[in-house]
């Protein structure tokens, strides 16, 4: 079964402490600009899957860091890679690629 | 004839304003309650945003009061207004006839344990911006056990009405970014967060100290103020907060938590501003007479204001201010007292 990280928690409180540093490790290793993200929004603001299914790279990018990789995977469900969020995005990450990366690893079986 | 100017607070904007009136040709008397010179800078390890060394800094404002009269352990004990003076008498003894007084009387650090849910001075591993301070220079705190999870919380006694101070600190944002910066240099290993609720990061070369903290230390940036520390049975701590970028609640245990504390006004220097009837604020700090075109004239003849007294600064803002001081203290004087104006002629003259 995949482990989303939620089963520990019953309740809907982030909990810090169980943040997997390994993978993220792993994750910051292909993508080091994971770390940039600012939380501005903006690629959520223009995102086009985000115009029908919730579609939020910002969440997503928020719930690795919250110890919630489950949620970043449904966050990023319905992404299609347009590369939309790139274009606007302020500290220049490549998203599509992050996008990827967070699938790859994460989505891990 | 030399005019007199006192300078109370021997801080860096009292060094900075000391070195330039006396530059200027003036007979400059420096005062300072405690033993040393150099205010909160002389207890401050390095300085934001590039990391140079405080005390270096502070070495350089010391070498440029030569022929200043400093003294040290001095308050000031009473004032009267003369016609065109005024007639200070201080705690050593002496009696200084002031054509100005200019007041550079700094802050005061906000007293964390007034803040008791975050628990300084009651839990054993929670300490302040100051202490950690304290902690670079010396290397030895016995809260510092190579600390794993260690936490910053912003705003603390700013920005916050119970504790009496609804405005902003200014300096504490950057202050915490490197500060948790030199803690992910000592401690590698370690997990860092910092609790804020909006980050100020407004001077120059600050917003790239920001980057570096994420991108090249993995400091992890939490958007909401901590409202709850408790201590669990092995010392640690349990720390609670919103996520507001999240809108979810949020736990952390952490091995250290360090308190932002804020500035206050310098209680000693509002008592020299009380025997001086200088009015202020209701945030505290001292009156200015035109806030934007001449922030250092209070409202009173001769009495000028620089640094912290006004407000919380950065350092550079403070010495800055401290020159602009005394530029306008060399103005009025030289509108009051025409004849010293041959004298300083003559001194810029020699140069
Ligand atoms: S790449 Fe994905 S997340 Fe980015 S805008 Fe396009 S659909 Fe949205
Ligand atoms: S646009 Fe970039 S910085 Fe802004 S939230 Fe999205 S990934 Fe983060
Ligand atoms: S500078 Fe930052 S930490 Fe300090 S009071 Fe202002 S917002 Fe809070």
């Amino acid at each position: 079964m995949v482990d989303f990280g939620f089963g520990l928690v019953p309740s809907s409180r982030i909990n810090l402490d169980l943040f997997d540093k390994q993978k993220y490790e792993e994750l910051a290793s292909v993508e080091p600009d994971v770390r940039k993200c600012m939380s501005c929004g903006s690629c959520t603001a223009v995102c086009t899957a985000g115009n029908f299914v919730t579609t939020s790279l910002r969440e997503a990018i928020e719930s690795i860091h919250n110890g919630q990789p489950g949620k970043a995977l449904e966050m990023l469900g319905s992404c299609q890679l347009c590369g939309k969020c790139a274009m606007v995005c302020p500290r220049g990450i490549n998203t599509r690629h992050l996008i990827l990366s967070i699938n790859k690893i994460y989505g891990k079986i | 004839m030399k005019n007199n100017v006192l300078i109370v607070g021997g801080g860096p904007a009292g060094l900075e304003a000391s070195s330039q009136l006396q530059r200027l040709g003036y007979n400059v008397i420096l005062i300072e309650r405690s033993a040393a010179l150099g205010g909160h800078l002389a207890k401050w390890d390095r300085l934001f945003p590039s990391g140079v060394s405080a005390q270096d800094a502070l070495k350089t404002l010391l070498g440029r009061i030569e022929g200043v009269k400093c003294f040290t352990d001095t308050e000031v004990q009473s004032i009267n207004r003369l016609d065109k003076s005024y007639n200070v008498i201080l705690s050593n003894g002496i009696t200084v006839l002031a054509d100005a007084v200019l007041m550079t009387t700094g802050f005061d650090l906000f007293e964390a344990s007034r803040k008791e849910e975050y628990g300084y001075g009651i839990y054993n591993q929670v300490m302040t911006n100051a202490d950690l301070e304290a902690y670079f220079r010396n290397h030895s705190d016995k809260r510092i056990d190579n600390p794993r999870r260690i936490g910053f919380v912003h705003c603390v006694g700013s920005r916050d009405e119970k504790a009496g101070c609804r405005s902003c600190s200014k300096v504490c944002c950057a202050t915490a970014v490197k500060q948790a910066i030199e803690m992910k240099q000592a401690f590698p290993e370690a997990d860092v967060f910092c609790f804020y609720m909006d980050l100020r990061l407004f001077g120059r070369h600050y917003e790239d100290m920001y980057l570096k903290a994420q991108k090249d230390y993995g400091i992890r940036f939490i958007r909401g103020r901590v409202a709850e520390v408790a201590e669990n049975a092995d010392g640690s701590l349990q720390v609670k907060a919103e996520d507001t970028v999240a809108s979810k609640p949020l736990k952390v245990s952490l091995d250290l938590l360090v308190l932002m504390a804020g500035m206050r006004p310098s209680v000693s220097g509002r008592r020299v501003g009380e025997l001086l009837e200088v009015p202020v604020e209701e945030d505290g700090y001292f009156s200015v007479r035109e806030g934007i075109v001449s922030g250092q004239r209070s409202p009173l003849p001769g009495i000028f204001l620089a640094g912290a007294a006004t407000g919380p600064k950065t350092l550079p803002d403070t010495l800055a201010d401290a020159r602009a001081a005394a530029v306008l203290v060399d103005d009025y004087l030289s509108g009051i007292f025409t004849e010293a104006k041959h004298y300083k002629n003559l001194v810029r003259e020699l140069w």
